[in-house]
């Protein structure tokens, strides 16, 4: 059985790593035209979303391995969580490289000015800069050195999911459905590692008061409405 | 002795070859899709009688017409800019009425070809720039909205005109879900409506509108965002009192009523300096949003002595 898993593992890694490079190469494949593709009428706004796009789910993927190896008893899972994080984070340098060289054709004064009074974009930035650490730490020969102190600086994907969220909601007009739709996953993969810190420290998983007077409200059926 | 006269036919009912290879080619490929039905009426774009007006129209070049008919912002059909174009084939412009309301002497409901029928429909080649900060150059075709305005004759009451838009969720599926409280409603102060810039447009290219263009009817104004052009109207209300509009309604503190086009008063949330043109090429940087979308030697008048950071 175990050989079996080995097996399964070892053609897993290649197969996620070819699965990943599939939206760039899409994206490539419509920039350049080829097949008929094309990017529409506005190439660079595509190009800036879907690169973002892609690279928030590969964070919200990566974050999804250690609740999938823990509930499904599957510690080799693990072995694939490096790659989707560095996924996420090449697609999301892509993201700010198609911001900084094609929307705002490197012109640094307005680039500065945009990171200053823009919320959403000083958000953005700010959950890149946290990955960067992350990506540069992500090999055995670092994790080895830091040691316990690798989890905790790791631990910073959860502010940088968290803003990249939040970069997202800021952006929309009216329609917020598909954001929503990002906050939600994000939400209940941060609350399973809470209610696991939770066991950990052997203190009952109680949902806080405010959370659940929350859920009431949002339940409940509200009359007169 | 002649026996035979052929009938003649007005230059404006044939389809030019190119468009006619064109739309054969698009239903050929759309054949055995099941899309093939919509496609054939969607595309079946009457050609419009009007006279070009060069004095009101910029010498700028025109974006494409698919550029213009695939990249759209009618939230009615989905939110996303493909959506319209997707979605709007299934929507029937036609039969279509235009009800007249409120503070005017002539009122009731009319006919689109009512509505139409007094009208010299002219080109007029407007710069339209989205509060999303892009923008492109659309030749509209249609008529001062103040020729119809006076037609119906509002009272000395009417200070204002309302739109509103069509409420159709089954053709418009984007209705099925509150993004916007619909139906899409919008405004004008009267001395803007009545301004010779600002139309109404039932055609673009010289073709009917497409259905994700805002067909049969929609308002054009040149010097405002986008998003106060509203699409497929239904009802023109005359009032004393300023109408609610939708994007207000939606977001108060980020759109306002006059939305007008200016590079110095930012959305909250990012800069109107600037736009990037659709169609210009991926290297080509944004370039400047000029006052009032470029207009303003026709429009600042309107607005003197109004303070524009408050009137946003």
């Amino acid at each position: 059985m175990a050989k079996l898993e080995n097996h399964i593992v070892k053609l897993a890694k290649p197969l996620l790593f070819g699965a990943c490079l599939l939206p760039l190469a899409w994206l490539v494949a419509r920039a350049f035209g080829i097949g008929g593709l094309g990017l529409g009428a506005n190439p660079i706004t595509e190009l800036l979303h879907q690169l973002g796009l892609w690279g928030l789910r590969l964070l919200l993927a990566t974050l999804c391995i250690t609740p999938l190896a823990v509930s499904l008893r599957k510690p080799k899972l693990m072995r694939v969580r490096r790659m989707l994080g560095l996924f996420a984070f090449t697609y999301l340098s892509l993201h700010f490289l198609t911001w900084l060289v094609l929307d705002q054709s490197l012109r640094l004064s307005a680039i500065l000015a945009d990171i200053a009074k823009r919320p959403y974009i000083a958000v953005g930035f700010t959950a890149l800069l946290m990955l960067i650490p992350l990506a540069v730490t992500s090999t055995q020969k670092w994790m080895r050195r830091l040691g316990r102190r690798w989890h905790r600086l790791h631990q910073l994907i959860y502010p940088a999911a968290v803003l990249g969220c939040v970069h997202f909601w800021w952006q929309v007009k009216a329609d917020w459905r598909e954001p929503l739709v990002y906050a939600v996953a994000l939400s209940t993969l941060l609350a399973w590692r809470w209610r696991r810190a939770r066991i950990a420290q052997h203190a009952p998983p109680v949902v806080p008061a405010f959370v659940r007077s929350w859920i009431d409200s949002v339940t409940m059926p509200r009359f007169g409405a | 002795m002649r026996v035979f006269k052929p009938a003649a036919i007005p230059p404006s009912e044939i389809t030019s070859r190119e468009r006619y290879l064109n739309r054969r080619e698009v239903i050929a490929g759309l054949a055995g899709t099941g899309l093939a039905f919509g496609a054939t009426t969607a595309l079946a774009a009457e050609r419009l009688k009007f006279t070009k007006n060069a004095r009101l129209s910029t010498s700028e070049p025109t974006n494409s017409y698919e550029d213009i008919t695939t990249y759209n912002n009618f939230y009615e059909f989905g939110t996303g800019k493909a959506e319209p174009a997707e979605r709007a084939a299934r929507f029937k412009p036609k039969p279509w009425s235009v009800t007249i309301a409120g503070e005017a002497e002539v009122k009731g409901t009319f006919t689109l070809e009512d509505i139409l029928k007094p009208h010299a429909l002219e080109e007029r080649i407007y710069r339209l720039r989205c509060v999303e900060a892009w923008s492109m150059v659309i030749p509209w075709v249609g008529f001062p909205l103040g020729d119809l305005i006076r037609r119906f004759r509002p009272t000395s009451r009417a200070r204002y005109v309302a739109f509103k838009s069509v409420m159709r969720p089954d053709e418009m599926p984007g209705q099925r879900f509150p993004v916007l409280d619909w139906p899409y409603v919008e405004g004008l102060r009267m001395d803007e409506a009545m301004h010779p810039l600002t139309i109404l447009a039932a055609g673009l290219y010289g073709e009917v509108l497409p259905n994700q263009n805002g067909a049969p009817l929609r308002l054009v104004v040149p010097w405002k965002y986008g998003f106060k052009g509203i699409k497929s109207i239904v009802e023109i209300r005359f009032t004393e009192r300023v109408p609610p509009t939708s994007w207000n309604i939606s977001a108060p503190r980020e759109y306002g009523f006059y939305a007008n086009v200016n590079p110095q008063v930012d959305h909250p949330r990012w800069s109107q300096a600037q736009e990037r043109r659709i169609g210009a090429g991926i290297f080509t940087p944004k370039q400047p949003t000029l006052m009032l979308n470029g207009y303003a030697d026709q429009v600042a008048s309107l607005y003197a002595g109004l303070d524009l950071r408050k009137n946003y």
